[in-house]
């Protein structure tokens, strides 16, 4: 305690707080503010990492929109994946929940069964989907088979392979389910039997209470939702064929600055690339945050 | 209640309408609960059985033969023990210095006061927008620079440093233990580390073992990491060992299946273990949306 003598109550208070948040400041520095500096100026340079970084201004940017072809082909599969994803990953959610939600037995084990899938993540799981969408020996094409239908060559077929993973993604949905139910249970049960008594039936019950009262869920996972679905890179990497194939149809954004980055090592040129998803994140934020004041009801809330 | 059974049949009841509508919603849930389970028993099912099995139509639900001789030629055709070695210890590593380092920063942003602690905690939060990849490029840099390439430095070191969304969810529980418990201690001449390591986290310990099993899926499932930093085969985890063993064997989805399950056998058992702490983080998350 010698340490802090002579020092006012307060400062020492202050001190011992900086000391506790210190190793954040440091990380901070050293792995976010720093880096993003760093690949602000690498942008406007041609960084290769081990001789050259020379300031060449908007170079970067006139390639990427005027003479990159693979890069227009990432933008447009990252925006299809996004577009489809998101939505349908929140109408799922909500239904499952809803579902959920309704009285009957079991409830318990039905939640665990269905929440299982999302903590289920990483390479194995890409193998298994592999293998379900696998056209001649996987699951879903032989029952498909089975009522009839030929089933698509899935990841093989350039146009089936960006639904494939749709697909794969919305198993996991248990995760926002659970956060719809959480809320879900909060709602007032009189809410729903004064409307009863009114006379709304079971369709308009859904749509005039409980969706305005899971509103602001369904923002926060509509805004968490869209800057995960931009970042799709694993499930690519690992499944497509020659990081981003058949024909091109997974080269998602971060796949392509993967490859600019680390197998070819324009730098400079990814961190363009990085510096404008980064832009893009932030402007469909804050337009989520704007577009939130028509459709989102907080209770309470001016 | 006898002079209405009297009056209307039982289909009419109240009772016997609300009994059929909730047997046919769980009978609905049992659908979606088989839809939602096959992938997996698909995988089991698959990694017992026999290549000629696996092309077969119609398809069989359970092997005909058992081949659980599957599982031991999928382990050893490749050197999977040695990466479930490095798999493990990234991960008691990661998860030891996630909870500690987390709890720590998250004591002080909630329990001490000092200028600027708002305006920081803010940028905690705002950190959590940032695209991964936009600072993917400069720490690969930074970390070639200390000639950390082909170490687990990379992987260990910035859990040290605190992770946005930890020290938020550790947060959210600090903020529920009454501030006259720090001040009691602090009168009796106790400090904020020890108010913190004795006295906090043992109340807790919920949070911790929520950001443990976070930290664990995290670090067992961490594809990136390794992909970038590691070069040499000996220190390869088991998620990079099972792309490479997926380019080897190819389309033997036997052998692929079978290291899938060992792969996932540890998420899947922790999370029946500790299922009720999931439900805590999402509880978290949901304090989020406010």
């Amino acid at each position: 305690m010698n340490f802090f003598k002579g020092m006012k109550l307060r400062q020492r208070e202050a001190l011992q707080g900086y000391m506790f948040v210190f190793p954040w400041i440091v990380g901070f520095i050293v792995f976010t503010a720093g880096p993003l500096l760093f690949s602000l100026y690498a942008a406007f340079t041609n960084y290769d990492i081990t001789s050259r970084m020379d300031f060449i201004g908007l170079a970067n940017f006139q390639r990427l929109f005027a003479r990159d072809k693979l890069f227009s082909t990432a933008v447009y599969n990252t925006v299809y994946y996004v577009v489809l994803s998101v939505p349908l990953r929140t109408v799922c959610g909500v239904l499952l929940a809803v579902l959920l939600n309704q009285s009957a037995h079991f409830r318990r084990f039905f939640r665990t069964v269905y929440y299982m899938p999302s903590v289920l993540s990483g390479v194995a799981v890409y193998l298994l989907w592999m293998q379900l969408l696998s056209p001649s020996s996987g699951l879903i094409n032989m029952l498909l088979e089975m009522v009839g239908i030929q089933g698509p060559a899935w990841l093989f077929d350039p146009r089936w392979t960006k639904p494939a993973l749709i697909l794969m993604n919305l198993w996991g949905v248990g995760g926002t389910m659970l956060l719809y139910l959480a809320n879900l249970q909060s709602v007032p049960r009189q809410l729903y039997e004064a409307a009863e008594i009114d006379g709304a039936g079971v369709v308009q019950r859904f749509f005039k209470i409980t969706v305005p009262m899971i509103t602001p869920v369904i923002f926060f996972n509509v805004v968490t939702g869209f800057i995960s679905a931009f970042q799709i890179f694993q499930e690519a990497y690992v499944m497509s064929t020659d990081k981003g194939g058949p024909l091109n149809s997974l080269l998602f954004y971060n796949l392509y600055l993967w490859k600019q980055a680390f197998e070819q090592f324009n730098m400079g040129y990814a961190s363009a690339m990085a510096w404008l998803l980064f832009a893009a994140v932030m402007v469909i934020t804050l337009l989520n945050l704007r577009l939130s004041k028509k459709w989102v009801y907080y209770e309470g809330g001016e | 209640m006898s002079a209405n059974v009297a009056k209307r049949p039982l289909w009419k009841s109240q009772r016997f309408r609300l009994n059929l509508y909730r047997w046919l919603v769980t009978l609905f849930l049992v659908g979606g609960a088989v839809v939602i389970l096959s992938p997996v028993w698909w995988m089991v099912s698959t990694s017992l059985k026999s290549m000629q099995e696996i092309y077969r139509y119609p398809p069989t639900v359970i092997p005909e033969v058992f081949h659980w001789d599957n599982y031991i030629k999928a382990w050893l055709s490749a050197p999977f023990t040695r990466y479930l070695l490095n798999t493990v210890f990234l991960t008691v590593i990661g998860v030891a210095t996630n909870i500690t380092s987390n709890s720590f920063i998250a004591y002080g942003f909630s329990k001490i006061r000092f200028p600027g602690r708002e305006v920081m905690f803010a940028v905690v939060l705002g950190t959590m927008m940032i695209p991964g990849f936009v600072t993917l490029v400069p720490q690969y840099v930074l970390f070639a620079k200390l000639r950390w390439i082909d170490t687990y430095l990379p992987l260990l070191v910035p859990g040290l440093f605190g992770n946005a969304f930890f020290i938020f969810l550790i947060r959210q529980f600090f903020l529920t233990i009454p501030n006259e418990l720090v001040e009691a201690a602090k009168i009796d001449g106790a400090n904020h580390l020890y108010i913190w390591s004795r006295l906090m986290l043992p109340l807790i310990k919920p949070a911790l073992i929520t950001v443990g099993i976070m930290a664990f899926n995290g670090k067992w499932n961490d594809f990136l990491g390794p992909l970038l930093y590691i070069n040499s085969e000996q220190k390869y985890t088991l998620q990079i060992g099972l792309t490479i063993f997926r380019g080897t064997v190819q389309t033997q989805w036997n052998y692929l299946m079978a290291a899938s399950v060992i792969a996932l056998v540890p998420v899947i058992l922790i999370f029946f273990i500790f299922q009720r702490y999931f439900i805590e983080g999402i509880n978290v998350q949901s304090g989020m949306t406010g």
